[in-house]
């Protein structure tokens, strides 16, 4: 690994931070246009299904199942039916490992 | 880097890059990429954060998914405390356990042997239960599922999340006159969870 860590680690803090600075700043704390409301509303939806399918189906940059996709369903059950997201969390630990375990 | 960043998935993608060989360029290009989600959600969070630009710049620095995602409200307002107190204890709890990581991982092993792997997916996945109730929140999301899923194969770590973040882009479309009053403006449906269970 040829890059300097400590160069990447400072760089890499810069950007974020002020990617994450400069949103809050760049309107002047006035209030979104509604069409661009709209948009921010779903942008969790997208995000969190692309970041499910990706934790789930895209393990090291390829699509593929494991047990974890069993265990993570098993935690979305629970929270269908109500659960919290710690036990949700739990539960679907819980069935990974001991799916990895048999298989 | 934990500690510094605050960012899954940019450093994800940056250390991906660079342990694939990558320069420190690519690198930091590929994480740019992965985190410049933040800078319209930060956009749509500005009005609800406090004082002028430079508090509301470092107040910005505890955006992250999880913490906007859930603070979010059904007017397009977020809740600026369970924002900020949110992202206190996802820092704590990411910064440490990366420090025990670091020291006391070898001694653990393959920690997909204890099925931590599922649990990322699974608090994503509970999160996005509670968006699937409003049936424009149920078709965004299987859009953006459907991109991710669509280039994984083919692009960096990080960037299938953040191309599936178009699929918010139908929220620009007006949504039809509801009979009982005005026209609405786009926003998030009826019936959404915020509604329901303050979180």
């Amino acid at each position: 690994m040829s890059v300097d860590v400590w160069l990447l680690v400072l760089a890499l803090a810069v950007i974020a931070a002020v990617i994450k600075g400069a949103g809050p700043v760049a309107l002047g704390g006035r209030d979104l246009p509604p069409r661009f409301t709209g948009v921010v509303a779903l942008l969790a939806p997208a995000l969190l299904a692309a970041l499910v399918v990706a934790g789930v189906a895209g393990r090291d940059g390829e699509l593929g199942l494991g047990v974890e996709a069993v265990g993570v369903a098993a935690g979305g059950a629970i929270a269908l039916r109500g659960g919290s997201i710690l036990l949700c969390v739990v539960v679907a630990v819980g069935v990974t490992a001991v799916l990895r375990a048999v298989t | 880097m934990s500690a510094l960043v605050f960012g899954g998935s940019a450093q994800f993608a940056a250390l991906s890059v660079v342990a694939s060989g990558g320069t420190l360029g690519a690198a930091l290009g590929t994480a740019a990429l992965a985190h410049s989600r933040f800078l319209p959600m930060g956009i749509a969070l500005g009005p609800s954060l406090a004082g002028g630009p430079v508090r509301r710049g470092i107040e910005g620095q505890a955006l992250v998914d999880a913490s906007w995602a859930m603070a979010s409200r059904p007017d397009g307002t977020f809740d600026r405390s369970f924002l900020l107190g949110s992202t206190l204890v996802q820092y704590v709890a990411w910064t440490l356990g990366t420090v025990v990581g670091a020291i006391g991982g070898g001694a653990i092993g393959d920690t997909d042997r204890l099925g931590l792997d599922a649990a990322y997916p699974t608090f994503f996945l509970v999160l996005l239960i509670h968006e699937l109730r409003s049936g424009r929140g149920r078709g965004v999301a299987a859009a953006g599922g459907l991109i991710a899923l669509a280039l994984i194969p083919f692009t960096p770590p990080g960037i299938p999340v953040m191309a599936a973040s178009l699929a918010a882009l139908v929220g620009l479309r007006r949504r039809p006159p509801t009979p009982a009053g005005p026209p609405t403006a786009p926003g998030p449906d009826p019936g959404s969870p915020h509604d329901e269970e303050p979180r």
